[in-house]
């Protein structure tokens, strides 16, 4: 197994108190396996997938067991965290547009990163330009101040840029959200072809367009409210879900070719728990229409059938 | 890029000119004939009177219409010429500034630079620990608090005359006159000290502020967090945290001009150091109006140089103005 | 049923409540209130006018005499408290005009943008360059008698360049907001839209922008005074020091007569500076101490 996640906790330390952004999330990604992480905002997805990399200064890890190709992550120590860090698991973060230094020529500063990680720039050069070339960027780019690229030039060179050292893990944490539709194409493409050529051996998609994820994941992880709600392939997810949360969601998804006449989008009624306080017991049991008296126990997050994992009582 | 030069060249002669308009306006604006000063301290007989005022009329260039006054200002500046001082009459002007200067650029300029860079080293250094934070930050604010001469004149009275390690008065010893040798600029030196600490000190505390400020800024900035993210040691991101920050810290220098120029003529004052703060002062009490304009032509050209100087530095030292951000960063 | 319901605290018991916990803020608040208080009740406490002759010359700290004797047998703590009273006037006047030039010229230079932009920058740059000691001794060569008031208008008037440049970036980043385009759609006057669409938002800055102000205009008229450039009628603590400094407190070693008052004018301006930053914290979510 590549990735192996075990009861994860991840709060943020607030003055009112600790908030449970991420609170047990156990779940794994075989070799080569794409991931999508799906769910509304605040449901913890940017959580999850920072903790796997750089805990920002307001997260505490609270405990859980992060192993990545048989190693264990020291997650919570990020000194010794740094020694996996760009090399075994890299993120393309959610700003990618602004995450490079402006005064710093491109090709400069992917210099002086990958000699501070003791990597010589001048034996990666050519495989850069080789990726360079994949994503159809100019080697000059290299040559380049940050301002000088486009949004979409620049999130590209942040793609080759981590995925550099061929990292086993790599988070993609809402890449598509600010571009276009069709560059939101090329970029899933790009992410799908960085897989195949194995650059990178497993990746979580963070999103919270399920449609992107239609495309590219192998498999779809469903988070509600810290929570992990369903863990099944794309396919089951979309076609046959079983949560009563992702059956929801996916019903409320617009398909296209098909005309709205007589009846009004559905949306799912109320909104997520504030997660200072959560709810006891299932974290959805207020906007569920099959909630029931069992609910008020939290559901474990169980294997129904092979590859296909549920949080709910009504499915266990 | 061009264009950015040009239109920094257009305001800064723009600003020249105006400035030395304004310049050339004192002494004529002020009231009382300039002339009669001097003959007030000359005392004369009432009949070589009018004679006398006359001859000190056409030595002044007084005697010729406003308007020609203006235009022979100009000409003359262009030729070095700034007139004759009242005060040490009948020596120019120019010579009487260019002996202060030496003595200006020896204070100012050291003073000027180190305290801006090791403000800048310092406050970068602060921004790295708490503890060191919370020493330093309040250091900082009591230092830039401080008025120039308060704290001229704190180091004159405990050093100079408590302590009895400097001497509190004159550019060298009054005993000897300007040479190279050993002596005299060992007595220099020691005149030099305090009015340099004293400079040196009140700036110091306000770079280490601006630049902490500035490097806690950049640290928490997107590409901070990236390079963290893969990875990159402490040592890598605040080099890159300290040369962003620096940036501003340039153009804030270049506003800092005046206030520097004013407190080091507040400091001249306190130590009667011969540098052209002291000769602002001694115009003004003499009512020396000559030397007070050449005094201040002297100072708008410098701060203007600097100004452009500091101009020149930021387009070559932050690529993001070579490359389409018309205007000035504010 | 345990959503938490909307306790969120309002905006403004927000402010409240970070600023009364800000640690900054309320000891540069204290050491304002301080001094505030001595100038309104220092004047109160001594029976003699600064500038009377009224006991022996160049005398220490005593129980008679607070604050010591100046060379002439004047009383340097009625010298002080009086000082302190012209000194905050200064920085009032001086730095509430000089904010209120560098808001007017901000604002306008950033909303409007184009050439009214550049015309106003340029005036701004030349401003900022002159040497204004230039200005001010040919205006104190007309007026032989002078008062704080004119000192604090032409501090005012000369010191307002680095308001009107932090303002006009404010002001730019504010303008291409939504809810202005959506003010300027609707038909409303421009002095309206900077009034009740961008000034409200920039309320803290403004008031930062002050407190900056205020101590500046302080120092510099402290610097002016000391070289002679300021009120010939009154006295303030630059005076004190131009004074002490003129009739050889330093060589006599006088401290009482030039300590005090550097040491009001460190205080009062470095508190402002401190207080100054609290409220940027306390503004500022960012800044917060957790």
């Amino acid at each position: 197994m590549s990735l192996q996640v075990e009861n994860l906790r991840v709060h943020y330390q607030t003055l009112r108190g600790a908030v449970k952004a991420l609170d047990g999330a156990t779940f794994s990604i075989a070799d080569g396996e794409i991931m999508g992480l799906a769910g509304e905002s605040g449901c913890g997805k940017t959580t999850l997938g920072h903790s796997l990399i750089l805990l920002n200064s307001c997260m505490r890890y609270v405990e859980g067991r992060v192993e990545l190709d048989g190693i264990e992550l020291p997650i919570w120590d990020t000194s010794r965290m740094n020694a996996f860090r760009f090399k075994e698991v890299s993120i393309i973060p959610q700003y990618a547009m602004n995450a490079m230094n402006p005064t710093r020529k491109i090709g400069r500063m992917t210099s002086e990163l990958l000699e501070s990680r003791k990597v010589s720039f001048n034996a990666t050069l050519p495989e850069l330009k080789r990726r360079l070339d994949l994503v159809k960027l100019s080697h000059d780019v290299l040559n380049m101040y940050p301002i000088e690229l486009s949004g979409g030039m620049k999130q590209r060179m942040v793609m080759v840029l981590s995925t550099l050292l061929n990292p086993s893990l790599l988070i993609a944490d809402e890449i598509t959200s600010a571009l276009d539709v069709s560059s939101q194409k090329a970029v899933a493409e790009m992410l799908v072809e960085f897989r195949d050529r194995v650059f990178v051996n497993s990746m979580i998609v963070i999103t919270h367009d399920i449609s992107i994820l239609y495309q590219i994941a192998d498999s779809i992880l469903i988070m509600y409210a810290g929570k992990l709600a369903e863990k099944a392939s794309t396919d089951v997810i979309i076609h046959a879900p079983r949560h009563p949360y992702t059956r929801l969601l996916i019903s409320s998804l617009p398909k296209v070719g098909v005309t709205y006449t007589e009846k009004r989008l559905s949306g799912i009624p109320g909104s997520p728990p504030l997660l200072l306080d959560p709810p006891t017991g299932c974290r959805f049991r207020e906007r569920c229409p099959v909630a029931f008296e069992k609910c008020l126990e939290a559901p474990p997050f169980l294997e129904v059938e092979k590859g296909h994992h549920v949080a709910c009582w009504r499915e266990s | 890029m061009r264009r950015y030069f040009g239109r920094k060249l257009l305001i800064y002669l723009l600003t020249l000119f105006l400035a030395v308009t304004i310049d050339w306006l004192i002494p004529r604006f002020m009231p009382g004939d300039p002339v009669d000063v001097l003959m007030a301290r000359a005392g004369s007989f009432a009949e070589s009177t009018e004679l006398m005022h006359a001859y000190y009329t056409q030595i002044f260039g007084l005697d010729v219409p406003l308007g020609q006054q203006y235009l022979n200002f100009w000409s003359a500046l262009f030729r070095g010429d700034l007139g004759i001082s009242v005060y040490v009459f009948p020596q120019p002007v120019a010579k009487v500034i260019m002996d202060a200067v030496p003595f200006d650029i020896l204070l100012l300029v050291p003073a000027i630079l180190l305290s801006w860079l090791a403000g800048n080293w310092f406050g970068a250094f602060a921004a790295r620990s708490k503890r060191l934070d919370n020493t330093v930050l309040p250091l900082g604010y009591v230092l830039t608090a401080t008025p120039y001469m308060w704290l001229a004149m704190l180091l004159a009275w405990a050093l100079g005359i408590v302590l009895k390690i400097f001497p509190i008065s004159g550019g060298y010893s009054y005993a000897m006159s300007p040479s190279f040798s050993w002596a005299f600029i060992g007595s220099f030196l020691e005149h030099w000290f305090l009015p340099f600490a004293s400079l040196f000190l009140v700036g110091f505390g306000g770079w280490a502020i601006g630049m902490r400020n500035m490097i806690i800024y950049e640290l928490e900035a997107d590409y901070s967090h990236y390079l963290e993210a893969l990875g990159a040691p402490r040592r890598l991101v605040r080099r890159y945290a300290f040369h962003n920050a620096v940036l501003p810290q340039l153009t804030g220098l270049a506003l800092q001009l005046g206030v520097i120029v004013a407190g080091a003529v507040a400091t001249e004052v306190v130590f009667s150091y011969p540098g052209i703060g002291y000769l602002i002062l001694q115009a003004i009490n003499t009512r020396d109006y000559f030397l007070l304009q050449g005094c201040f032509l002297f100072i708008i050209v410098g701060v203007l140089l600097a100004n452009f100087v500091i101009d020149i530095v930021y387009v070559l030292v932050d690529p993001r103005t070579r490359t389409g951000m018309q205007g000035e960063a504010a | 049923m345990t959503t938490l319901d909307a306790t969120k605290p309002k905006k403004k018991n927000e402010i409240l409540y970070f600023a009364l916990r800000n640690n900054k803020l309320k000891v540069g608040l204290a050491f304002l209130l301080f001094f505030v208080v001595l100038a309104c009740v220092g004047p109160l406490l001594t029976r003699y006018q600064p500038y009377d002759y009224i006991g022996p010359a160049a005398e220490p700290p005593s129980s008679e005499y607070w604050f010591g004797t100046t060379t002439f047998g004047q009383d340097v703590f009625s010298q002080f408290v009086f000082g302190l009273q012209a000194t905050f006037l200064v920085g009032i006047v001086g730095g509430g005009l000089a904010t209120l030039i560098g808001i007017l010229i901000g604002f306008t230079a950033g909303y409007r943008g184009g050439v009214v932009d550049e015309l106003l920058n340029m005036l701004t740059n030349m401003v900022l360059v002159i040497p204004t000691l230039a200005v001010l001794l040919i205006i104190v060569a007309y007026l032989e008698v002078r008062g704080i008031f004119i000192e604090s208008i032409f501090i005012g008037c000369t010191a307002w360049p680095w308001t009107a440049r932090a303002i006009r970036a404010q002001t730019f980043s504010l303008r291409s907001r939504d809810f202005v385009d959506l003010a300027r759609m609707s038909g409303e006057k421009s002095l309206k839209i900077i009034f009740t669409e961008i000034a409200p938002n920039m309320m803290s800055y403004l008031l930062l922008v002050f407190i900056l102000q205020f101590g500046g205009a302080i120092l510099i008229a402290a610097t002016l005074d000391f070289i002679g450039l300021g009120p010939t009628n009154a006295i303030s603590l630059g005076l004190m020091m131009n004074n002490a400094v003129l009739w050889g407190a330093l060589i006599l070693g006088m401290w009482w007569w030039f300590v005090p008052p550097g040491i009001a004018i460190t205080a009062i301006v470095g508190a402002l500076y401190v207080t100054n930053v609290g409220l940027d914290e306390v503004f500022n979510p960012k800044l917060r101490e957790m």
